[in-house]
């Protein structure tokens, strides 16, 4: 494998360095909220990865598109990187929100729209790598996974948009109240600074990871072409 | 001061959600080394295998036989 260039390896630095920072502006930094405590500062972390992933959901189904009317095989692997690490992120969403739902809602779990457009965004995900798992030919491989992740890519704004089109109690914290929520509150100054810091921390973090798992891609391409060539 | 309510104590729940979120990343970014050192490993033998091969070839390419045919000119 090529030697890791030495912006990727600034940017895996700067990732852990701001991880540390964002998790001190949350933790300590950003005052306790009155009426839930503590738990609340999950959330900085919890829209942090949110974003991230849905972004990164969209980005896939992008990256799809120009698959679909390229054919080049890299684009495949961008959205395999990108739909991968987005994945991860909103995993961590959708644990954080259920850590955070029980003192506030006294639940872990209710199928409230937005959990539920969330948890389906998941498993669409997680059913994406099954797919691909399930096919040998690598270029019907990458056309089938193009087409279910463009499709798949319409989730992500539906779960962004569950809690402002639909009658929810998920709060809306930017943008919007909304009457029905339990466990809304409104940000004070430094609140919004560990909020924005960590919605800038995330955002490298998904860079640092997608590049990264490009190039893993790129290798495990390379070993598979290798093994065709001894193979033959 | 009357409706005034004590904060409550939620930090157990704040705790473990960010020592999951942790553990979540360090598992993906292991995960990641480890499958990039497999890989590397896959790469050099397939590699080693690619180089044995190809010296093969150009060995058995020496030293086959110059096949020489001798014709009378006559069918």
């Amino acid at each position: 494998m090529q030697d890791k260039p030495i912006i990727l390896k600034v940017l895996d630095i700067v990732s852990i360095l701001l991880l540390g920072v964002s998790t001190y502006l949350a933790l300590v930094f950003a005052p306790t909220e009155l009426v839930m405590g503590a738990v609340q500062r999950v959330f900085y972390f919890h829209i942090g990865t949110a974003w991230t992933a849905l972004l990164g959901f969209l980005l896939a189904a992008v990256f799809s598109v120009i698959f679909l009317i390229s054919k080049d095989l890299k684009w495949d692997r961008y959205q395999v990187a990108a739909i991968e690490v987005s994945l991860v992120f909103f995993l961590i969403t959708i644990v954080l929100g259920s850590i955070w739902a029980r003192p506030a809602w006294n639940t872990w779990w209710t199928w409230d729209p937005r959990l539920t457009t969330a948890a389906v965004t998941e498993l669409i995900y997680i059913a994406y790598f099954m797919l691909r798992q399930g096919i040998d030919d690598p270029d019907r491989r990458a056309r089938f996974g193009a087409v279910y992740a463009l499709v798949g890519g319409l989730s992500a704004p539906i779960t962004f948009f569950a809690i402002r089109l639909f009658r929810t109690i998920h709060p809306v914290v930017i943008g919007g109240g909304n009457a029905d929520a339990q466990g809304a509150f409104a940000m004070t100054g430094d609140m919004k600074v560990a909020f924005f810091f960590a919605l800038f921390t995330f955002t490298v973090i998904f860079v640092d990871l997608f590049w990264n798992r490009i190039r893993l891609g790129d290798l495990q391409e390379k070993v598979e072409q290798l093994k065709l060539k001894v193979t033959l | 001061m009357l409706f005034l309510q004590n904060t409550p104590d939620t930090s157990g729940y704040m705790i473990a959600g960010y020592a999951i979120s942790f553990i979540v990343m360090a598992l993906y970014v292991a995960s990641m080394a480890m499958r990039s050192r497999n890989l590397n490993q896959d790469l050099s033998t397939l590699e080693e295998m690619d180089q044995a091969a190809g010296q093969q070839k150009i060995k058995a390419e020496k030293d086959a036989p110059k096949t020489v045919t001798k014709t009378n000119g006559k069918k």
